[in-house]
């Protein structure tokens, strides 16, 4: 689950770690006199969307006086700001953060996050800041640090040291780079953060420390004990159709094609979209009702798949193991009844008691293909959405 | 033959009294598995499906002298019961909990190294020696004793996997279901290296995923360190970048963990691998049938 920018920034605050003076505001009007109260010489105006991007897309204005502060929120507010690092339609603007601005010496990177092969929390830091890391580190590798932390011992001094002097910091900024990394790796375990990235990390002309942009993603499978977290949830920046799956407890992600699948098991579901494309057709989204589907999942995922008008076509991919393949079709019968659902719609099923299963959806007297295997199924579907 | 267990494995289960684990402890009693009882806090000195029930997992060893062990406890506390399994002697801990935080995971781990405990999972099916010993969520009925050793990131397609290896009359040796989870405990390489020293396994099934590096790591292992024929699938050719699809650890993050750069890997290592989830059993057959 991913934070707003103003959000990183208050968790940053509270922890004791400086971050630019600044407000959030969800009219111009309000952004207007957020700056007022902010005073200074000049501001900058941001949209808050859970997007990486946003300078480039215009996202991000600088404004000289407060009348400017004023149009370059009316600008931003209530539109749909579209970054090359989200969906084409973009993610909608409700709030902007105000801050002052600042005079910036340097600009460095600073991220902690997750090494999988490693098994433990990496902190990431460049003196290449305000770029993509991810093209730094594949042009100039050498300019990428990185520090892997004992999860029994944490981040040490020395590894803070080690990073501080290859970014070549001195005096003032020195000093605060050692007092803030670890209050960042700190917060970083204390929330079950799944990413924190600041970039740039500035260093302003009087030797200050401070993030011009905070990122952080939340490790879903931790919101249960991370409460205040998972009260900051803004379901406006997810794809409509995958806020609604996340609320029925089913695992969906939207594509753009024209095939909807409704699977079991998380693998099987990718395979399946894999599956479709390998026969010519394009899947509509991925979705997985997980090991133990009942009926109601089943008819619940059908109505989340068919609010996709472009689905032309569903295809039903289900391995019964301990749910039995009897209990699916009849859920898959009910479901399609219920929803009332008005494209082909074509079920592969196999495992445990596969025999009635299929006898369930033949004589159900509705029009359910029923696939012999799986390349039959993807065949038959593709066939159908044409 | 098989790996890691037979039927002469002790298993207990911790969340013994609940819901899955009473379940699941049923299906594999039904199945043979040597269940020796489980754990339940608060619940000791019962009797549950006919076996007893103890406090600890270092009273419930003490009894019963168990070897593994399968966790069926909320993900709140998984992490905790995978420790005190550790701690008491247990060899082979099977977690089948989806939904353990990472930060959890880490210190598992970590907590692990130390201790030398083998982990399976957590967020996956179990594992199984086909017609002896299942731990686990897997249906018994589609395995049949054979010579394909199977290892896998994805339940349902482990299934795929055994139901075509048994309809070709390969049957199967053990199968390992190690999870979806970005930090687990067992992974490829661990599980390749056992199938290559039984005796018993004639030739490997590996399913992958999106996600992570460990397909490629074990395509290099696998060209140095395995003789015996390899087949594979990685699900997720299709899947956009940046997206979590289901699994914790099936994401494309910065680049990296692409389905493509997986099968090419594995494929310059000899592993043949199948296009199709349709077409694992078929390759494998053509994997063992290029050996011979």
């Amino acid at each position: 689950m991913n934070l707003h920018e103003f959000q990183a920034k208050q968790m940053l605050r509270e922890a004791g770690l400086a971050a630019p003076r600044g407000e959030v505001a969800d009219n111009p009007t309000a952004a207007k006199e957020a700056a007022a109260r902010l005073g200074g010489q000049g501001w900058v105006v941001k949209a808050q969307v859970h997007a990486g991007g946003r300078g480039k897309a215009g996202g991000i204005r600088f404004a000289a006086n407060l009348q400017d502060v004023e149009s370059c929120a009316a600008e931003l507010l209530g539109r749909r700001l579209v970054t090359y690092q989200n969906a084409p339609e973009g993610q909608p603007v409700d709030r902007v953060l105000i801050e002052e601005g600042l005079t910036i010496a340097r600009e460095l990177y600073v991220s902690l996050l997750v090494d999988r092969a490693a098994e433990r929390v990496a902190v990431v830091a460049s003196a290449a800041g305000g770029m993509d890391v991810e093209e730094v580190a594949r042009t100039r590798p050498d300019e990428v640090l990185r520090e892997l932390c004992d999860p029994l011992l944490g981040l040490q001094d020395y590894q803070v040291r080690n990073l501080a002097f290859a970014l070549r910091l001195t005096g003032q900024a020195y000093k605060n780079f050692c007092r803030l990394l670890p209050g960042l790796y700190r917060l970083f375990v204390e929330l079950d953060l799944a990413l924190l990235e600041i970039n740039p990390l500035v260093v302003t002309q009087d030797d200050r420390l401070l993030p011009l942009d905070c990122k952080m993603a939340v490790d879903d499978n931790a919101l249960y004990r991370q409460s205040r977290l998972a009260s900051l949830r803004d379901d406006s920046q997810s794809d409509p159709r995958e806020a609604a799956a996340h609320e029925a407890g089913i695992n969906y992600v939207a594509l753009s094609g024209n095939i909807g699948c409704m699977v079991n098991g998380a693998g099987l579901a990718m395979a399946t979209m894999d599956l479709i494309k390998l026969h010519g057709g394009e899947p509509a989204n991925f979705l997985d009702v997980g090991g133990g589907a009942s009926a109601e999942t089943v008819a619940q995922a059908f109505k989340i798949l068919l609010a996709d008008g472009r689905v032309r076509a569903v295809l039903v991919n289900i391995f019964g193991g301990i749910m039995r393949c009897d209990v699916i079709a009849e859920g898959i019968v009910r479901a399609v009844r219920e929803v009332g659902v008005q494209v082909p719609v074509v079920v592969r099923l196999e495992g445990t008691n596969v025999d009635q299963g299929k006898r369930i959806l033949g004589e159900s007297g509705l029009a359910i293909v029923s696939a012999a295997d799986l390349t039959d199924a993807a065949r038959r579907a593709v066939e159908a959405a044409r | 033959m098989s790996i890691l267990i037979n039927r002469e494995t002790k298993v207990l289960c911790q969340g013994f009294t609940g819901k899955q684990g009473s379940f699941h402890s049923e299906q594999a009693l039904a199945y043979g598995t040597r269940m020796v009882g489980g754990v339940t806090p608060g619940k000791g000195g019962q009797t549950h499906l006919g076996l007893p029930v103890f406090d600890t997992m270092r009273a419930a060893v003490a009894q019963t002298g168990a070897d593994a062990s399968v966790i069926y406890v909320p993900a709140a506390y998984a992490a905790d019961s995978i420790m005190e399994a550790a701690d008491a002697g247990i060899a082979l801990i099977v977690c089948i909990t989806e939904g353990i935080p990472v930060r959890d995971m880490l210190n598992v781990k970590a907590a692990l190294r130390a201790n030398g405990a083998r982990l399976i999972g957590p967020n996956c099916p179990g594992i199984i020696t086909a017609g002896e010993c299942k731990i686990g969520i897997m249906p018994g009925s589609i395995h049949r004793r054979g010579k394909v050793g199977i290892v896998s990131r994805s339940g349902t397609l482990t299934y795929e996997a055994v139901h075509q290896t048994t309809k070709l009359g390969l049957g199967q040796t053990t199968c390992v279901g190690i999870g979806g989870d970005p930090i687990k405990g067992m992974d490829f390489i661990d599980c390749l290296e056992l199938f290559e020293r039984d005796a018993q396994t004639e030739a490997i099934v590996l399913v992958g995923e999106i996600g992570g590096s460990r397909e490629e790591e074990a395509a290099e292992f696998i060209q140095s360190g395995v003789s015996k024929p390899v087949a594979a699938y990685i699900a997720g050719v299709t899947a956009p970048r940046g997206k979590r699809m289901g699994h914790a650890g099936a994401i494309i993050a910065g680049g990296k963990g692409v389905a493509e750069e997986k099968m090419r890997a594995l494929e310059k290592a000899g592993v043949a691998v199948a296009r199709s989830p349709a077409d694992i059993g078929a390759a494998m057959r053509q994997a063992m049938a290029a050996r011979t």
